[in-house]
């Protein structure tokens, strides 16, 4: 595309699909305890 | 939801409930947000004279193009399967071991109350951390990775404790064909080379307590006879950082009222050799002198930028170094059921006191109205934890129409509770900080692109 650059192309509508399986870190064993960090996790799947 | 910013130079769109983000340049950004209930031809009469009429049209054609493949306006249709996820039984995963309420450093603005959050202090027995262990494995289900960080207080003040438990879940991870991840929170004040090396071989991640510069990390994290802790400390998160090669590890600060100015916080550390870094906004009561106050916003707002412009000309001169909060992984990030669920606190993630009570998590210890149950009978108090269990996105009203849903996962619980005494709210300057954090990490992505 000459006017845009698009940065991902993972969709989020499809990790419904097969999404779930809740070996992902729990959000506060990261650094930090006193908020809540989801989008710079790692899917356990794609480690 | 369409979500659209400039920041650094760049023009952002992002679509939120696909997570597709793209860089766009000016007439694409005006397209994007007059396109909806628009013809091209009334968009390019709206803009012309700002843009050639050919590249007005040709920008609302890549519109179109991105709005078929659903990677722009987007509609968030996953609130069924994340309620039905939600009801599904859960397991137990990760557990917070308050393995010592006490610590020796009088932090002023710590939340367990210089390591004894309300109540008295203690360190936790051999034989309650075992059982925690054991009620972790025994409610764990299917899930092979378990997750146990020692915390306290300050729990190298029971570091033998740590070190049997760890060999104790070693033992029991093969029994159960479970894995134990391991991950420590010290001050720092009792780290030494014995403590270093057994956290290289056991611990997944290690969080390093510090301020950032002397003064600022001296004035909140004085020993309990008000001297600094900083030269006590600096020369070993140092060694410490250098011998796990600079990874699997953070800094890890809190900036409060008194350092607005907190982005010379991480580049002080940056400075002194860290790679992993996180310094994050104090969670306190409104009526603290230190708690950040509404009208800090803009100035923070303005250093989240400056450090985030900071680390992309760092990361040109090969100086790069890692900042927690502007973390964010657009291809192998969180699936949806993740993202829009909560943190799990109550249900998947609970905090274990030292004798063996069970919480919600480490921020509710201390406060019996959450008392779950304890180590030895399980979670008894099924209305607390049912309450939790709901929790998520769409449970709060405040994040349905929020562009950062997808990133925070409705936030914290704790932040929510102590702002307007209910778990399913918002504490409105942390959502606020979350959203500029977001806005940045994804200009790191597109500078890097």
């Amino acid at each position: 595309m000459k006017h845009i650059k698009t940065l991902n192309t993972r969709k989020l509508q499809n990790t419904i699909k097969k999404g779930g399986c809740g070996e992902c870190q729990t959000s506060c064993q990261s650094a930090c305890k006193t908020s809540c960090t989801v989008g710079n996790q790692t899917c356990e799947q794609y480690k | 939801m369409v979500h659209q910013f400039k920041n650094n130079g760049y023009n952002i769109v992002l679509d939120v409930s696909s997570g597709a983000i793209h860089v766009v340049d000016d007439v694409t950004y005006d397209v994007v947000g007059m396109f909806l209930g628009r013809t091209a031809e009334e968009i390019a009469q709206e803009l012309e004279g700002r843009y050639p009429r050919e590249e007005i049209l040709e920008a609302v054609a890549e519109v179109q193009e991105l709005k078929d493949r659903e990677e722009l306006f987007t509609e968030d249709r996953y609130e069924t399967a994340v309620l039905d996820f939600k009801k599904r039984p859960t397991v137990v995963k990760a557990l917070c071991l308050h393995i010592a309420h006490d610590c020796n450093l009088a932090c002023r603005y710590c939340f367990a109350e210089e390591g004894e959050y309300h109540g008295r202090r203690a360190l936790m027995s051999y034989e309650t951390g075992k059982q925690a262990l054991d009620f972790l494995i025994a409610n764990s289900g299917n899930r092979k990775n378990l997750e146990v960080d020692f915390f306290g207080g300050e729990p190298l003040m029971n570091f033998e404790v740590v070190r049997e438990l760890v060999a104790y879940g070693r033992e029991q991870e093969k029994l159960h064909d479970k894995h134990f991840r391991f991950t420590l929170t010290t001050n720092g004040v009792l780290l030494n080379d014995e403590i270093m090396e057994f956290a290289n071989r056991e611990m997944d991640n290690v969080v390093l307590s510090i301020d950032g510069r002397k003064e600022v990390n001296d004035k909140m994290r004085p020993f309990r006879n008000g001297a600094g802790s900083y030269d006590r400390i600096v020369p070993k998160f140092r060694k410490f950082a250098d011998s796990r090669n600079q990874e699997r590890y953070y800094v890890r600060g809190t900036y409060t009222h008194y350092n607005t100015d907190f982005s010379k916080d991480v580049l002080h550390l940056a400075d002194l050799g860290f790679k992993q870094i996180s310094v994050e906004p104090v969670v306190a009561p409104e009526s603290e002198p230190y708690a950040l106050k509404p009208e800090d916003l803009p100035v923070l707002f303005e250093e989240y930028d400056r450090l985030a412009a900071e680390m992309v000309r760092r990361k040109k001169e090969g100086k790069d170094f890692q900042f927690f909060h502007f973390m964010i992984d657009l291809e192998g990030g969180p699936c949806v059921y993740k993202r829009l669920s909560g943190c799990g606190s109550g249900t998947e993630y609970l905090a274990v006191t030292p004798w063996g009570d069970l919480y919600p998590c480490h921020q509710f210890v201390g406060q019996e109205q959450f008392l779950l149950g304890n180590v030895w009978d399980g979670v008894t108090n099924t209305a607390v934890r049912d309450e939790f269990k709901c929790c998520n996105v769409y449970a709060k009203e405040k994040c349905r129409d929020c562009f950062a849903r997808f990133y925070c996962s409705g936030g914290c619980a704790a932040n929510s509770y102590h702002a307007h005494g209910s778990i399913t709210d918002v504490y409105e300057i942390g959502c606020e900080l979350e959203k500029k954090r977001i806005e940045c990490a994804i200009m790191i992505k597109a500078a890097e692109a």
